[in-house]
């Protein structure tokens, strides 16, 4: 059998996750410099339409994987639908974008196809006939190439972000669709899930925000969150955070901004006592112009920032206040 | 209820870090800490054996050095723990770590097992379930709230973006607990003297080898990462770097 790459794209309630074309767009990367044939998956219940969407783009062929046991979503049902699919394609490469839902399930579906799987990766590299994958560690500080030592099928899941949705190819015709549909045994799934929905009333769409000032421990004490506030206030932004200050009760949970929070990407972010922990900067380092102080020189945020100030946010923050009232006022 | 939790000791937050020789791994010659996740998944499970009674048994996979997670863990009020003692652990990818916790735990019959929902070292988010997987039990990840039901438990699941989702399962399960699901305790001066007299069981390495099998991913090279932006250090007195913050602001990023 041909080598071939995988993309198994996410829907919830009906509709294509975006990110999904980043995967798909990296599964065309991955085809383009391997020479394996690329093909999706999507996994659902009445999901054919979905199929044809990822048909329009350049895919060798689309899968719509059906059972409506597989509405709503649980990792025993996934699992159970995708494993025999996997054993009888065998690809090369599973590739699927790294969100809740996934690793939720990718390591249980590796694991029973005792297989492994190489998660939250940034990109790739293929060197001669090797291919590895790169992915950050310890919060970012370090990063490593990582390859598989096992035999396909091979299962990666990349992070938002790291390949450009936009920039997925589409396809000069329509890819031929085929639609299977997989038996689900009454007693596989365990997990009874009731409907999603939604904490915080959100009082702010920070995605609408044009300037965020954002606060991380660095901050260190919830009065001291004010400072923060009158930053934001002074350059007519809002007041954002990373997890633990809103875990702490500091900010309500609508400041929140990461993978659990929100993702923006406004003209000026500018990061207050924050290190730069992955699952903070997935959710900002799209904003045009990002700007940190940190005191300690080796957070992580210092390598997307693009103005850097390794100091004290308490000695420089009070002087910035003043710069910016005085900037505003015509001085 | 008698709950297992899985726990990982990992470089401090802050600690600088040095790659080995090899440059496949880091040097091990910095300060170490509990992995935070699982600090909050011990909590949890501390205050679940509050409400429901039964017992809290902590297991690491690790270095001699290790124990300590395990014995700050007794302190704040773990009955028992499991050390999987032996430097080779650190390197062993989340499908063999999880088949070594499979094989030390065979004589137990736990109702719960929680791990953080991933670690500050790899930051995979695999071990928990590729566990569940490994003992046929149900599981559900990235957990912000447990309660107990007559057929099991009901658990609120952390999604993207604000949104939950509740799930109810039966025991016996697997959770993947997120921080911030509850505020960790401090251990007290008591906890910490009583944690000396609460069983230690060592594990060897060569009492789980059975179960391992080769790892299925390596790590080709470890890096520091590439730097992508050209980022400008503005250095000087506070003030001074105020008003240079002020021109970019003007200039550059043109929101002044």
């Amino acid at each position: 059998m041909p080598d071939s790459i995988l993309v198994i794209v996410e829907q919830r309630e009906g509709k294509l996750n975006r990110v999904s074309w980043e995967t798909l767009s990296a599964g065309q990367a991955l085809a383009a410099e391997t020479g394996w044939t690329l093909e999706a998956a999507v996994v659902g219940s009445g999901v054919a339409n979905l199929a044809n969407e990822i048909a329009g783009k350049k895919v060798a062929k689309v899968y719509a994987i059906e059972s409506p046991k597989l509405e709503p979503y649980t990792p025993d049902a996934f699992t159970a639908g995708l494993k025999p699919f996997l054993q009888s394609k065998q690809p090369s490469l599973v590739l699927m974008p790294h969100t809740y839902q996934v690793r939720d399930f990718v390591p249980k579906l590796a694991t029973a196809m005792q297989r492994s799987a190489i998660s939250d990766c940034v990109g790739y590299k293929k060197e001669g006939d090797k291919l590895s994958f790169t992915r950050q560690m310890f919060q970012g500080k370090l990063a490593a190439d990582v390859s598989f030592t096992c035999g396909p099928p091979w299962f990666v899941t990349f992070q938002n972000g790291a390949f450009r949705g936009d920039k997925v190819e589409p396809g000069a015709s329509a890819a031929p669709l085929e639609i299977l549909s997989v038996e689900i045994a009454d007693d596989v799934t365990r997990n009874r899930p009731q409907e999603v929905f939604k904490e915080a009333k959100q009082a702010v769409d920070l995605t609408q925000a044009e300037i965020i000032v954002s606060v991380g421990r660095g901050i260190k004490e919830q009065k001291n969150i004010e400072l923060a506030k009158q930053l934001a206030e002074a350059l007519g932004g809002e007041l954002a955070a990373s997890r633990p200050i809103c875990d702490s009760g500091w900010l309500p949970m609508d400041r929140q901004i990461g993978s659990s929070g929100q993702t923006v990407a406004p003209k000026l972010y500018l990061a207050l006592g924050i290190s730069g922990a992955i699952q903070h900067i997935v959710g900002m380092k799209g904003a045009r112009t990002i700007i940190a102080i940190n005191k300690d020189s080796e957070a992580p945020i210092f390598e997307i920032a693009d103005y850097a100030v390794v100091g004290n946010l308490f000695d420089i923050v009070p002087p910035l206040i003043e710069e910016v009232k005085k900037a505003k006022a015509g001085a | 209820m008698k709950i297992l939790v899985c726990m990982k000791q990992v470089p401090q937050k802050d600690a600088p870090l040095k790659l080995n020789e090899a440059a496949t791994w880091i040097r091990e010659d910095v300060s170490y800490e509990v992995n935070e996740p699982d600090a909050f998944a011990l909590e949890e499970a501390l205050r679940q054996k509050e409400k429901h009674g039964g017992e809290v048994v902590v297991i690491t996979a690790g270095p001699a050095r290790a124990q300590q997670v395990l014995r700050e863990a007794l302190a704040k009020g773990a009955d028992r723990a499991v050390h999987l003692e032996d430097n080779a652990f650190v390197r062993l990818d989340a499908s063999n770590t999880a088949r070594a916790f499979a094989a030390a735990i065979k004589e137990e019959t736990f109702d719960l097992i929680f791990t953080g929902l991933q670690s500050d070292d790899y930051g995979y988010a695999q071990t928990g379930v590729v566990l569940a997987e490994l003992l046929g039990w149900p599981h559900a990840t990235i957990i912000m709230q447990i309660e107990k039901t007559d057929s099991g438990i009901k658990v609120k699941r952390e999604l993207e973006a604000g949104y939950f989702q509740f799930v109810e399962m039966p025991l016996p399960a697997v959770l993947t607990i997120q921080s911030g699901i509850n505020k960790l305790r401090y251990a007290t001066l008591i906890g910490i003297k009583q944690a000396k007299n609460k069983p230690l069981r060592k594990v060897a390495l060569a009492d789980v080898q059975s179960a391992l099998a080769a790892n299925m991913q390596t790590i080709e090279r470890l890096y520091i990462p590439q730097k992508t932006k050209n980022t400008e250090f503005l250095e000087g007195a506070p003030g001074e770097v105020a008003k240079r913050l002020v021109e970019k602001l003007r200039n550059e990023v043109r929101v002044l």
